[in-house]
């Protein structure tokens, strides 16, 4: 269990910003579902539940999510239904049960770059943005390389209205576990993203061309090519092997589903 | 520090430690079904209405349920009697422990689905678990609480 010399409830993102930056062991607070499994010693916790950041809205070009915005508000909003297959909403569906994800953040989920997300990897098969306070606006793809997370509070998330048609799907042991493996493949114009999550580390993201896949002995051959570029690793889930056989399954038929 | 929070609709007045959960606030004002068990976020015991939705109280933290309605089960009286009776009738009240979550999960849902299918049921119960094991019983006395008017 985590614990917290100072709750403190800002007053706005630049306050918080302040005193982040102030003390390494200052973080921002999420839903703290997750925070709560693990032992960190958090000198200011800072909490922006009060800023109105939690949202989901459209304007002509982009749909943008609030970082405080809980995944049972993605999972039951409308507009994430509707667009890109409801892929956004789909991917939060089965976590663990109505009430985890009525706590658990969208920000606090993308900011942390957590591996095990659902969430990330339906986001990543998106054309989708991220913006920092101070670093400003950056592809999800570019803030997930960066091997650590940065010192900025993640202001919102922008996912771009290019029509996308695009399928998630999930492997797990047992219902409301964790998955042992996520896919992600959006396609658009000749081109699918296929993005791969709980590897177990973070997700990645590949692009395969439709025209590398007009046989079908192309399409396990350019498969396997995307899938010796990742690193598929072991824990009490699975093993390496079978997340990769999986992850060949799943983006096979995300394919020609997508056909 | 000290807050003020609202349970079943009596204003409470507590002193919390900084980053403390809602479940172990709830315990010491006297709410003893509030209920911890797996402590991962896991199993649903926990469940408490915040502003008529379910939450996990062991993951919430108590200082977010200022100004918010927190509903424990001595709160939804009428309802749960109801639900209490078609369980009881199913025989799926089995060891009890992980009733009260389980109705107040149950009773939420109620009110936010409208005529739902068995999917959409177990759908929004995965959330809380039994280790009595069966829940055959559990959804049959769902469906029937249900179709109550």
């Amino acid at each position: 269990m985590f614990t917290i010399k100072q709750h403190l409830i800002v007053g706005s993102i630049e306050e918080g910003y302040e005193i982040l930056i102030k003390n390494r062991n200052n973080m921002i607070l999420g839903g703290t579902a997750f925070l709560r499994l693990g032992n960190k010693n958090i000198n200011i916790g800072i909490d922006m539940s009060n800023l109105d950041l939690d949202y989901i809205k459209e304007d002509e070009n982009n749909i943008e999510i609030g970082p405080m915005t809980t995944f049972r508000s993605i999972e039951t909003n409308k507009l994430l239904n509707d667009k890109f297959n409801g892929i956004v909403a789909k991917s939060v569906k089965e976590i663990v049960g109505i009430q985890l994800r009525s706590i658990v953040t969208a920000g606090a989920t993308v900011a942390s770059k957590y591996g095990f997300s659902d969430f990330i990897t339906a986001l990543l098969s998106l054309d989708t943005y991220i913006e920092l306070y101070k670093g400003g606006i950056i592809s999800l793809e570019e803030y997930l390389a960066e091997e650590k997370v940065p010192k900025d509070i993640l202001v919102r998330i922008i996912i771009k209205k290019d029509g996308k048609k695009a399928i998630f799907k999930t492997m797990r042991n047992s219902k409301s576990d964790y998955a042992l493996l996520n896919c992600g493949v959006s396609r658009l114009n000749k081109e699918y993203r296929v993005a791969i999550g709980a590897r177990p580390g973070r997700a990645l993201v590949k692009i395969i061309k439709e025209k590398d896949l007009m046989e079908n002995n192309e399409m396990n051959k350019k498969i396997d090519e995307i899938l010796d570029e990742m690193k598929f690793g072991t824990n009490m889930r699975a093993s390496g092997e079978y997340r990769k056989m999986v992850a060949k399954v799943l983006i096979r038929r995300s394919i020609e589903e997508l056909k | 520090m000290e807050i003020k929070l609202k349970v079943n609709g009596i204003n409470k007045v507590v002193t919390i430690k900084d980053g403390e959960y809602l479940q172990p606030v709830l315990k010491r004002l006297g709410y003893l079904n509030v209920r911890k068990a797996c402590e991962t976020g896991s199993c649903g015991l926990c469940t408490v209405l915040l502003n008529g939705k379910p939450v996990l109280s062991c993951s919430t933290l108590a200082i977010r349920a200022v100004e918010k309605e927190i509903t424990t089960l001595e709160g939804e009286s009428i309802e749960v009697e109801k639900f209490a009776e078609v369980l009881t009738n199913e025989g799926a009240d089995q060891c009890g422990y992980c009733s009260p979550g389980f109705t107040l999960t149950v009773i939420a849902m109620k009110r936010e689905l409208e005529s739902p299918t068995i999917e959409e049921i177990k759908h929004y119960l995965t959330g809380n678990l039994c280790r009595c094991t069966g829940y055959m019983g559990q959804l049959r006395a769902v469906k029937k609480y249900m179709e109550v008017k």
